[in-house]
C-alpha cells in the first residue's frame, strides 16, 4: 500500500496572530511553525497502518525551504520519504491542483489530508484533490480500519457519526478520532538519526494560477471588560442574560 | 445570473441552519437583482422555503437512499447552476456542507470560500470576509473567477423572513462513480449538536471527574443546549471526543455560551470566539477566560451551577 500524507505547516496554536504592511501580510515574526494538528492525527494513523499491513508513507508540502523543519519531523516520526513542491502555497485550489500533479504519477492507494488546516481554515484541498484525481473523498474521517479489500470508515456528522464501507484508492479528511492525542507518536533520538539519511526531494511547481487572492485582514474588534455577578446573586446573572443580553 | 442555495434536510425535515442560507441567498439575489433557486433533497414539504425568499426550488426524489451523499448532490446541484445560469452557490457551514463545498467548486469551476461571515463586501470581483486563523482574524478575500461558491459560518448572518411566490420542480438525481457506502447512522439522537444549537454549556477540568457532569447536563437540559468540553477533559475519557471544543475541536457559533470551569486557554477561546455572548464561572478571578468573557461569577461550580439550573427551572415553568 502506499500512502500520501499531505502536511500543512501552520503557526503554532498559542502565536499571537498579527499582520504587517497596512494588514496585507501576516506578521511571522517570533511565530514557530508546527505540522498541522489534523495533518498529524493522519500521520499518525498512516504509520500504524504501515505497521500492521505494511506501506510506504511519503509525506508532502508545497512551500518554501521554511517547512522542510515540519517535514524532517515527519520523518523523523516514521515517514519513510518526503517532497517539498517549491512554490508558495497562494489558495487552497493553487495547493490542490500541485499536490494533484504529482499525485498523479505515482498511483498512491490512500491519500490523507486533514479536515482543515488551522491557519486559513479553507478545509477545501482533501475535495478538491480528490475530484482532481477522481477519487472518492470522505471529509472529517474519525475512524478507518483495512480489513481485506474492504476500508472501514467513520465521519463525524453534526451531533453524531456515520458508518461506512469503501476500498482503495481512496481520499480522507484525517481529525482528532482517527487516533487519539495519546497516540502521537514523540520523535526519539534514533528517528531523528534515521530522518536525516531519508530522502527529502524537492520538485518544481506546474504552471497554475490561484482563483482567489487576500486583499486584507483585520483582526476582531476589541472587547470591552466582562460584568462581574456576585456568587450570591444569581438573579442578577439570569436578569442580564434574559433583558441586557436577549441571549435566554 | 442566478444564486442557488443548497437546503440540507434531516429526515426529510428543512434544516434550521439551511433557512440562515436561504436568508442570505434571498439578500444577494435582491442585491444582483436576480432570482433564488434551491435545491433540496429528498425533502417532505419544499413550500416552507416560500417564507424564506425562494423564487424557485428543485426538489430532488433521492428514492431509496436516504444518506447525504456528497458526490451525487454536487454532481446534481452543479447540473442544475450550470442549466440555470447560476454564478454564485451558497451551502451552509455544517460538517454536510463543508464538504460538498469543495467537491461542488472544482466541478463548477468556482472559487470556494469558506466560513464567510456576511454578505459580500462587493460583486464585482466578488469579495467577501471570511473568518481565518480560528477566528482570531478575518481576510477580505477576492474571487479571481466570476463564478463562486460559499460555505456561511452559522449564526453569522440569521434567519429573514421574506415571503416569496414559489414554483416546485422535481429534478434528477444524478449518479456518481464513488464506492463509498454509508451502512449506518449512530446519532446521539435526544441530544442537540454543537453546530445546531443557540446554546453551548461547556465543562473544564473544574469540574474534578466526568461523575459530576450532571452539573453541566442539567443546565444544559433546562436550557435546551448541547454540551460541550475543554480538550484535556475529552483526552482523558471524561467526554467524548465529539464534544471537544477550540482550536483543535469544533468550532462553536452558538448565541450563548457557559464555560464552567475551564480557565480559558488560548486555544480554547480561539474555538469560541465567534459565540455571541460568553459567561464564565469559574474559582479563579485571575482565569483568562474573564477576559474573554461578556459576564462572570467567580465562584465554586458546585454551588452555583445547581442554583443557576434550579432558578432557570423555576423561571421556565412560570
Ligand atoms: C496544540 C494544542 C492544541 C490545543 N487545542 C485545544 C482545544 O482545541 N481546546 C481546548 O479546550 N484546549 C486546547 N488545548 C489545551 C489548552 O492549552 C488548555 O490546556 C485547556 O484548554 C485547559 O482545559 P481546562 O480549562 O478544562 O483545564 P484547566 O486549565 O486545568 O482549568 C480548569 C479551570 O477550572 C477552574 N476551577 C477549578 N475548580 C473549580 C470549581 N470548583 N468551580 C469552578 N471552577 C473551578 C480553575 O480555576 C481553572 O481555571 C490545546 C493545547 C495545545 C498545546
Ligand atoms: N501547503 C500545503 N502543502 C501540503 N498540504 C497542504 C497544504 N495546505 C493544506 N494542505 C493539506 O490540506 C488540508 C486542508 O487544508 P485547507 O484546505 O487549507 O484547510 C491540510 O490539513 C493538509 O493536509
Amino acid at each position: 500500500m502506499k500512502i500520501l500524507v499531505c502536511i500543512s505547516n501552520v503557526p503554532d496554536t498559542t502565536s499571537k496572530i498579527n499582520f504587517v504592511d497596512q494588514n496585507k501580510t501576516f506578521d511571522m515574526q517570533g511565530v514557530t511553525y508546527i505540522i498541522n494538528p489534523n495533518d498529524e492525527f493522519g500521520l499518525t494513523r498512516a504509520i500504524w497502518l504501515k505497521q500492521k499491513d505494511g506501506a510506504t508513507v511519503t509525506v508532502a508540502s508545497v512551500g518554501d525551504a521554511s517547512c522542510e523543519a515540519i517535514l524532517r519531523k515527519c520523518l523523523a516520526i516514521g515517514a519513510d520519504s518526503a517532497i517539498r513542491i517549491d512554490a508558495k502555497p497562494q489558495d487552497g485550489f493553487y495547493v490542490a491542483t500541485q499536490l494533484a500533479a504529482y499525485a498523479q504519477k505515482e498511483a498512491f492507494d490512500l491519500i490523507i489530508t486533514g479536515r482543515e488546516s488551522i491557519d486559513y481554515n479553507g478545509g477545501m484541498v482533501g475535495g478538491m484533490l480528490a475530484k482532481f484525481l477522481e477519487m472518492p473523498y470522505l471529509a472529517n474521517c474519525i475512524h478507518l480500519e483495512k480489513e481485506g479489500d474492504t476500508i472501514h470508515l467513520q465521519r463525524e456528522i453534526d451531533g453524531g457519526k456515520e458508518i461506512l464501507e469503501g476500498s482503495l484508492p481512496l481520499i480522507i479528511g484525517a481529525q482528532k478520532g482517527l487516533v487519539e492525542e495519546k497516540d502521537l507518536i514523540i520523535p526519539n533520538m534514533r528517528g531523528i538519526m534515521q530522518a536525516r539519511q531519508k530522502p527529502l526531494d524537492v520538485i518544481l511547481p506546474i504552471e497554475s494560477n490561484p482563483f482567489s487572492l487576500i486583499n486584507s485582514y483585520e483582526k476582531p474588534p476589541a472587547k470591552g471588560p466582562v460584568k462581574l455577578v456576585d456568587a450570591n446573586n444569581i438573579d442578577q446573572l439570569i436578569d442580564l442574560l434574559q433583558n441586557e443580553a436577549n441571549a435566554l | 445570473m442566478s444564486v442557488l442555495v443548497y437546503i440540507e434536510t434531516h429526515e426529510g425535515e428543512i434544516k434550521k441552519s439551511s433557512l440562515e442560507v436561504a436568508s442570505y441567498g434571498r439578500a444577494i439575489a435582491d442585491a444582483k437583482k436576480n432570482s433564488l433557486i434551491a435545491v433540496c433533497f429528498g425533502v417532505k414539504d419544499a413550500s416552507l422555503l416560500g417564507q424564506y425568499g425562494v423564487d424557485k426550488v428543485y426538489a430532488i426524489p433521492t428514492e431509496n437512499d436516504i444518506h447525504f451523499n456528497a458526490e451525487r448532490y454536487s454532481n446534481t446541484l452543479v447540473q442544475i447552476a450550470t442549466n440555470d445560469s447560476v454564478d454564485l452557490i451558497v451551502v451552509s457551514g455544517s460538517a454536510n456542507g463543508r464538504f460538498l463545498g469543495p467537491i461542488a467548486a472544482v466541478k463548477f469551476e468556482a472559487t470556494y470560500f469558506s466560513n464567510v461571515v456576511g454578505l459580500p463586501l462587493s460583486y464585482k470581483p466578488i469579495e467577501v470576509k471570511r473568518s481565518c486563523f480560528t477566528n482570531k482574524a478575518f481576510s477580505h478575500s477576492i474571487s479571481k473567477k466570476d463564478k463562486v461558491l460559499i460555505s456561511l459560518s452559522s449564526n453569522s448572518f440569521g434567519i429573514h423572513e421574506n415571503i416569496s411566490e414559489i414554483t416546485q420542480i422535481d429534478g434528477n438525481y444524478l449518479a456518481s462513480t464513488s464506492n463509498l457506502k454509508v451502512m449506518s447512522i449512530d446519532k446521539s439522537l435526544d441530544k442537540v449538536s454543537i453546530a445546531d444549537a443557540d446554546i453551548v454549556v461547556s465543562g473544564g477540568r473544574g469540574l474534578k471527574g466526568p461523575e459530576n457532569w450532571h452539573l453541566i447536563e442539567d443546565l444544559a437540559t433546562v436550557l435546551g443546549a448541547a454540551t460541550a468540553c475543554s480538550k484535556p477533559v475529552s483526552d482523558m475519557g471524561w467526554r467524548p471526543h465529539s464534544e471537544h471544543v477550540g482550536q483543535t475541536g469544533k468550532p462553536v457559533a452558538s448565541n450563548l455560551y457557559i464555560a464552567i470551569g475551564v480557565s480559558g486557554a488560548i486555544q480554547h477561546l480561539a474555538g469560541i470566539n465567534s459565540s455571541k455572548v460568553k459567561v464564565v464561572i469559574n474559582t479563579d478571578p485571575e482565569a483568562p477566560f474573564f477576559k474573554a468573557a461578556d459576564y462572570g461569577i467567580v465562584g465554586d461550580a458546585f454551588e452555583v451551577v445547581p442554583e443557576l439550573t434550579s432558578k432557570l427551572k423555576a423561571l421556565k415553568e412560570n
